[in-house]
């Protein structure tokens, strides 16, 4: 049996988690204060994710660049790929809070969204 | 000179969430001064993810969670002035303000609230030898030019300062094509959260070096490289230098609350927080003027700013809806046993007998399977054990309201063996 | 062909030219740095020492006591922020006094005006934050205090409005003797004059040796020093050195003319003339030393260190004179050469003038002023300045609280400010407690609008110090 030392990341408190696994699975998880860690635990050592956050260039608005993020978490090994994606995306002003600038991004099925509304530039 | 009820300096995180609170209590006249193009304060250049989980039970970025006390003031029609800068406080309350449409102008409010936030510990604050070139920037700032201006700093990027802005910068420039071989850390242990150390630096295997710090910083026009080493007792030890090439050196080496406005009033200043000492109704020394949010100490997480700020919005709006009280005694709150300070640092006799007490603290260290006890007079009236503690992450205890203990004359928070 | 060739923007250079601006001469100051002020005349003790402390019968003591005496009508003629806060030399121990009446002697017989000894108890009326070792002090009340900068601005753009020309990044690598006088091989091509100046601060020695059969040797000495945030600018109120003993020079405590409080220096001989770096040495030893004085030094409230090369002269002596036909020296300046800048500028111009005998500059007009210090104005004058100006309405620096409209106004002076720490130097833009972290973003903006150029092209500081290296996800 392997065991597996984590701290999740679900939340500021940082729990220190122990995964037991078998064969590649995770059968137990320990030192987790919510299901979120257990969860979490599951997730990071057979299929890790995360939330992107970065932004992309605006043309004709009131600031140069938007926030944006993924609107849902993608498989860790895409990151790179996701933001090399949206090196390549230019979103003209007006933009919506929560506008997808990207859809699927890299095929994950992942939109990636503005996290901040730009007005126009007058 | 206008006359408002309230005034509110800073339309960030506190701001928002004091004003948002004030104007539910109760109060109409509110403005809010907020010295940027918009409001939302530090939130707008924070534009990862993490905010939020306590107060709208979902994980939003920083720009995202501003806008969700935005809106609310909008909503409430809480009127509010951007680019306008207050220059000065007094202890009457008379504010001296500044911006281009209404030139200088004064107000004298009832009651006031600060949330004016923090500022970065600069280069010069750290004293670290070596040359003066570009290239050297605080993690906030660099923070700024990337997430809000769209600009790299630089392409090599050292980072000294594992504080959250640190560690969560290595991973922006990470991400925008910029390479970070290394943060350090003066402290044996790192001032961020532990989640950011897994998703911002573990991720990337960005190494965290522990108990290290720059001794030497190179180059005349732009940033060439740095020195590290390791750090003993306070002192680099020799013999552990490590020469880093690179362009770029950001540092996250603490925030200071911005307390120029309070201390220029009078308020009293806790020297261990930099922030106005207050009681529990986050009343600084000056009757009517409270103070919330990062000018008050620094918090990691906004979820307890705006926490803290609702609660000086609300006992701002008992101010003025039951003029000024009469100056009522209060418990100073004493630290012992690793407990670096507390908010508030007295506790009014009233609050006592009526109302759950929120102390916020911070500890001196990491410490281990400990029990937070607070103490009034020789009673115990609350214990807690804690499995870790750690300086960066504040904590927060809740003291329900009941019967005092008769003749106690002070309020001691401190850890004990579990 | 030019008139004059004035090497060096320093405040001795500005302060020839400006002299020089009198007369109707074809005037250029070329320098390698990009802006005025760059070199030792920006990082110093920022002292207008009275002028007890140079010996008796040199040139340093006869410059440095005119150079105060004129510094009080000079900084209203220019408008720049200077004030005579006395200065105090304090003796820490009893049998030291031999040597603090030695001081005071020499003073007297320098004609400084003013001089007298004052015991414990005065002293610390006078200073209550003097050490408790403190057994007296020599008080010498026309000592000043001056902004460095604000001083080289000022005589810079005077002579600038009187028709003399800058050239900034431009090295002087060579210069060579004509039939009608000099040929300069510089970075940025030749240049001619009837008469060379050589204002080159720590240089100077290496210009003088290609011209001159005697060489001098400039030793480029560094001072580390603190600048204390306006929290602890009230520290002390003169500006207070230790008396100079057997253990050495001590450092000085002062508070400058804005409200900081200015701790230092260090006297490190270095072997570059551009080793302006802080050692941990350094930085350790002007702690170290800075108690001596003054008790309780808030430190904690540094909001910089920085250094700074004085260019000591072997015979630590001001060397002014025409040293080759033609080719005028002004070497050697080191402490007290901010103080005596007034009086070198006039003592070198008039070297020039006995050359070329030109007419006077019937144009000339003594008096500039300064950038706009709208926190001088009264609420009403404020608000009819934002009225015509909106740009004076935004606080940019907010430690300083200085406008966009001061920022604007120090990048269209002439010579202007193109650079970040170029308006530093001219609004104080970035020189407090956050020193720039808020601010630098919106100086580059505003640097960027207001020049033309791309805020990628903007610096800190000229040469390749670029603030910003490119754009997000350029590389990716």
């Amino acid at each position: 049996m392997e065991k597996a030392q984590l701290i999740c990341i679900g939340c500021p408190l940082g729990c220190a988690l122990e995964a037991e696994l078998e064969n590649g699975s995770v059968v137990r998880v320990s030192g987790n204060t919510c299901k979120n860690g257990e969860k979490y635990a599951r997730k990071e050592l057979t299929n890790p994710t995360r939330i992107v956050t970065t932004t992309v260039r605006v043309t004709g608005g009131t600031i140069p660049v938007v926030s944006v993020k993924t609107a849902a978490d993608i498989p860790k090994g895409q990151i790179f790929a996701c933001v090399q994606a949206l090196g390549a995306v230019e979103v003209p002003a007006p933009v919506a809070l929560g506008q997808v600038v990207l859809p699927n991004v890299c095929g994950t099925g992942v939109d990636v969204i503005a996290t901040k509304a730009v007005a126009k530039q007058e | 000179m206008e006359q408002y009820e309230l005034v509110i300096i800073g339309g960030g995180p506190a701001g928002l969430a004091a004003a948002v609170a004030a104007r539910q209590a109760g109060v109409r006249d509110i403005l809010i001064l907020e010295r940027d193009r918009e409001l939302g304060g530090i939130l707008n250049q924070c534009i990862h993810n993490g905010f939020g989980l306590h107060t709208f039970r979902e994980e939003l970025t920083g720009p995202e969670y501003a806008q969700r006390f935005i809106r609310q003031v909008q909503d409430l029609e809480i009127p509010y002035k951007l680019g306008t800068m207050v220059l000065s406080l007094d202890k009457e309350k008379t504010i001296t303000a500044m911006n281009p449409e209404d030139g200088l102008f004064q107000l004298r409010p009832k009651a006031v609230i600060l949330a004016m936030g923090c500022r970065e510990r600069p280069r010069g604050a750290l004293n670290i030898p070596g040359t003066r070139p570009a290239g050297i920037y605080t993690a906030g700032t660099a923070q700024r030019l990337v997430n809000m201006e769209g600009y790299l700093p630089g392409r090599e990027c050292v980072i000294l300062g594992s504080g959250d802005i640190g560690l969560i910068m290595a991973r922006r420039m990470t991400l925008e094509g910029a390479h970070v071989p290394v943060v350090a850390e003066l402290m044996p242990y790192s001032g961020g959260l532990k989640r950011n150390i897994v998703q911002c630096l573990d991720d990337f295997g960005i190494p965290l070096k522990l108990s290290h710090t720059v001794v030497d910083i190179r180059g005349r026009e732009r940033l060439e490289g740095v020195t590290l080493a390791r750090v003993e007792n306070g002192r680099p030890v020799p013999g552990t230098e490590e020469y880093y090439p690179c362009d770029t050196l950001l540092l996250s080496c603490g925030l200071i609350p911005e307390n120029e406005l309070t201390r220029e009033a009078g308020a009293v200043i806790n020297p261990v927080t930099n922030g106005p000492a207050v009681n529990d109704a986050l009343e600084t020394s000056i009757p009517g003027v409270f103070a919330a949010g990062n000018v008050l100490h620094v918090h990691d997480l906004v979820d307890y700013v705006s926490q803290e700020a609702a609660a000086a919005g609300r006992s701002a709006a008992q101010y003025i809806q039951q003029g000024e009280p009469a100056l009522e005694a209060a418990l100073p709150v004493r630290c012992y046993g690793g407990v670096r300070y507390t908010v508030p640092s007295a506790i009014r006799h009233q609050s006592l007998r009526s109302e759950d007490v929120t102390i916020r603290f911070r500890v001196d260290n990491v410490y281990q399977n400990k029990t937070i006890v607070l103490r009034a007079g020789s009673e115990i009236v609350l214990r807690r054990k804690k499995a870790v503690l750690a300086p960066g992450e504040m904590e927060t205890v809740t003291w329900k309201a009941g019967a005092l203990p008769e003749g106690i004359t002070e309020i001691r928070l401190g850890l004990e063996e579990a | 062909m030019l008139d004059v060739i004035i090497i060096g923007a320093g405040v001795s250079g500005c302060a020839i030219a400006r002299e020089l601006s009198r007369w109707k001469a074809d005037i250029l100051v070329v320098e390698q740095e990009e802006d005025v002020c760059c070199g030792t005349s920006k990082a110093n003790s920022a002292i207008v020492h009275a002028g007890f402390d140079a010996k008796n019968g040199s040139l340093m003591a006869k410059l440095n006591v005119q150079g105060s005496t004129w510094m009080p009508a000079l900084s209203r003629e220019l408008d720049f922020p200077y004030r005579q806060i006395g200065s105090l030399v304090v003796m820490l121990r009893p049998e030291d006094r031999p040597r603090l009446n030695a001081l005071y002697e020499n003073g007297v017989k320098n004609g400084v005006p003013g001089l007298r000894i004052v015991e414990r108890e005065e002293l610390v009326s006078m200073e209550p934050n003097i050490s408790d070792d403190a057994v007296a002090a020599l008080y010498a009340p026309t000592g000043g205090i001056v902004c460095p900068f604000g001083l080289t601005y000022a005589l810079a753009e005077n002579a600038a409005a009187n028709g003399v020309r800058f050239q900034f990044d431009t090295r002087v690598e060579a210069l060579e003797k004509t039939a009608s006088g000099w040929r300069l091989a510089t970075s940025q091509g030749p240049l001619e004059a009837r008469v060379v100046v050589n204002a080159a601060g720590v240089w100077a020695d290496t210009l003088h040796n290609q011209v001159c059969p005697d060489p001098i040797t400039i030793q480029p000495r560094r001072g580390d020093y603190f600048l204390l945030d306006h929290a602890a600018g009230s520290h002390v109120r003169h500006t207070v050195f230790q008396l100079p003993g057997p253990q050495g020079k001590g450092v000085l405590v002062s508070p400058t003319v804005h409200g900081n409080l200015i701790v230092g220096p260090t006297a490190i001989d270095v072997p570059d003339k551009d080793s302006t770096a802080t050692t941990q040495m350094g930085l350790d030893e002007v702690r170290f030393k800075s108690s001596a004085a003054v008790k309780n030094l808030p430190l904690r409230q540094t909001i910089t260190s920085f250094a700074g090369l004085r260019a000591h002269e072997l015979g630590h002596e001001f060397i002014i004179r025409e040293s080759a036909p033609g080719f005028v020296d002004c070497a050697g300046i080191e402490s007290p050469g901010l103080s005596a800048a007034p009086a070198i500028g006039k003592m070198a111009a008039g070297i020039v003038a006995s050359i070329l005998k030109p007419e006077p500059n019937p144009d000339f007009r003594p008096t500039r002023k300064g950038i706009l210090d709208p926190r001088q104005l009264s609420i009403p004058e404020r608000n009819a300045l934002i009225q015509r100006d909106p740009a004076y309405g935004t606080v940019i620096c907010r430690c300083e609280s200085i406008t966009e409209g001061e920022i604007v106004d120090a990048i269209h002076r002439v010579p202007g400010a193109r650079s970040i720490d170029g308006v530093k130097r001219r609004t104080r833009a970035g020189m407090g407690r956050c020193q720039g972290g808020f601010c630098s973003p919106r100086v580059l903006e505003i640097l960027a609008r207001e020049t033309g150029l791309s805020p990628e092209a903007i610096t800190k500081s000229g040469g390749s110090s670029r603030l910003i290296l490119g754009r997000n996800k350029d590389t990716l």
